[in-house]
């Protein structure tokens, strides 16, 4: 009943380098800023000599502070490989060391140390194809964008075929409407391809004739919104622990293949992913 | 290349106590976050057992009961995650691989220079034997005095303190002994063959 990985899968056969060089810390520079939620930024970066990323990777960050000291932490990459700078967005940990740095008090020009790309299991890529369907919770959408922003950008606008051949659902979990990150982009990209559909669910506070989900996410919601296991969609679940204990069981439950729902958690002070 | 000053970090007050505990790049964090790569496996201890594989194919088994009534030692260890976190003190308790080998050799099974851990899950991770005897790995049973909950790994881990954490595979059922050595799964993906902590070993290449 155990077996390795398979061995066949595109990410490891990619990133299996016996001989592989060190990832190199880059010096970036802030191109721009974006405030999308109360607490969540997203920073947009020139990067140097960037050697490119799949959709659902992440980088390490890291901070200098004049008497030297430094702090390392991991971010989800919201670019797709197609996009010319290299974006993050960052939540702000109420009890934070880095994150409130990067939300709060970096500004355009300012330069930051990171290296990347890193992850080989969590991504997703057209060639890989579908059904995609993501879900996430919180700041956890952030690599799950990076996926829907390749999948608009390698498939375009224009030819509707190549879309339904990889139809995509997302099913995203906020607190309030206020606190849902990409909100206008999701809706545009809705809107301009019917191959994929977002589903929202708010679970703290609702707007006054909100007619959509208002629950946190649950089984019969995944039955809902998701496809029937026989379609065997790509599965990638991305948000808080115990988020993405309560879908990953529930999509086992219901029937989905463990091996095709591939997960990253991250904790409320432990630091993300 | 010299890291440039971030303008305007401060960082947290630094911590004497943790200061010559936490390795390059890490930061302590007091809570127990969970990362594994899908979900969590289920299992009944009716139908778990655990296996040891020699090079040769051959085998040893326990079965749940039977392995409760193996040697188990207490474990008090800082580990530390490759995602940057590092928790002190952490208290488990756990069957030794030195006690494991010792049970299995009447049964023939011999290690070999390199030990792949195989889980429930389809998780995979590979480590020296020179990492798991000589009182290095244990198969964790407990952690903080109470069985290990399921998203840490429960019923049982495998416990490697000094290497990166991926290296303590949750839900290990099977050590594999072998030669070459294989790469297991985040080793295959991108991350560090080995994982020593103190060298910052994080990444393929890392030196």
């Amino acid at each position: 009943m155990n077996r390795a990985p398979p061995p066949s899968s595109p990410a490891a056969a990619s990133t299996l380098r016996p001989t592989a060089r060190s990832i190199a810390w880059r010096l970036a520079t802030v191109a721009d800023t974006v405030r999308e939620t109360p607490r969540a930024r997203t920073l947009v970066l020139d990067v140097p000599g960037w050697p490119g990323h799949r959709a659902g990777q992440h980088l390490d960050v890291r901070l200098t502070a004049e008497d030297g000291y430094q702090a390392q932490r991991s971010y989800s990459i919201a670019s797709a490989p197609e996009d010319a700078r290299v974006v993050l967005t960052v939540e702000r940990l109420e009890d934070g060391e880095v994150s409130p740095y990067l939300t709060d008090e970096l500004r355009v020009g300012d330069r930051l140390e990171l290296r990347g790309p890193i992850g080989g299991h969590f991504v997703w890529d057209v060639a890989i194809g579908g059904p995609l369907l993501l879900v996430g919770g919180g700041s956890g959408i952030v690599p799950l964008m990076a996926m829907l922003r390749h999948r608009a950008a390698a498939l375009g606008t224009a030819d509707a075929d190549a879309r339904h051949h990889v139809p995509a659902r997302l099913l995203y979990s906020s607190r309030s409407w206020n606190e849902v990150i990409y909100r206008d982009e999701l809706a545009r990209l809705v809107e301009h391809d019917s191959a994929l559909e977002v589903a929202l669910t708010l679970t703290r506070e609702q707007p006054q004739g909100w007619a959509g989900l208002r629950r946190r996410i649950d089984r019969m919601m995944l039955a809902e919104v998701a496809w029937p296991p026989a379609e065997r969609p790509h599965v990638f679940v991305c948000g808080s622990t115990p988020l993405v204990e309560a879908v990953a069981a529930a999509l086992v439950e219901l029937g989905h293949d463990p091996a095709r729902v591939k997960t990253e958690r991250f904790g409320p002070t432990g630091g993300s992913p | 290349m010299t890291s440039p000053f971030s303008r305007g970090f401060r960082g947290r007050p630094r911590s004497a106590a943790a200061a010559g505990r936490l390795p390059p790049g890490q930061y302590e964090t007091r809570d127990f976050p969970v990362l594994s790569a899908g979900p969590t496996p289920r299992i009944s201890l009716a139908t778990w057992d655990f296996t040891l594989l020699g090079p040769g194919g051959q085998t040893a088994r326990w079965t749940w009961d039977e392995f409760q009534a193996l040697h188990r030692e207490p474990v008090t260890a800082d580990i530390h995650c490759v995602t940057k976190w590092s928790k002190l003190g952490t208290v488990w308790e756990g069957v030794s691989v030195d006690t494991l080998l010792a049970d299995a050799a009447p049964r023939d099974v011999r290690p070999a220079p390199y030990m792949l851990a195989v889980c429930d899950g389809d998780y995979t991770t590979n480590l020296p034997l020179a990492d798991v005897t000589g009182g290095k790995a244990w198969v964790a049973l407990s952690y903080g005095g109470e069985p290990l909950a399921p998203e840490h790994g429960g019923p049982a881990r495998l416990l490697v303190p000094h290497l990166y954490f991926w290296k303590s595979a949750k839900w290990v059922r099977q050590l594999h002994f072998l030669e070459p050595d294989q790469p297991g799964f985040w080793e295959s993906h991108g991350y560090h063959n080995y994982g020593d902590p103190w060298r910052e070993q994080r990444y393929a290449g890392d030196e």
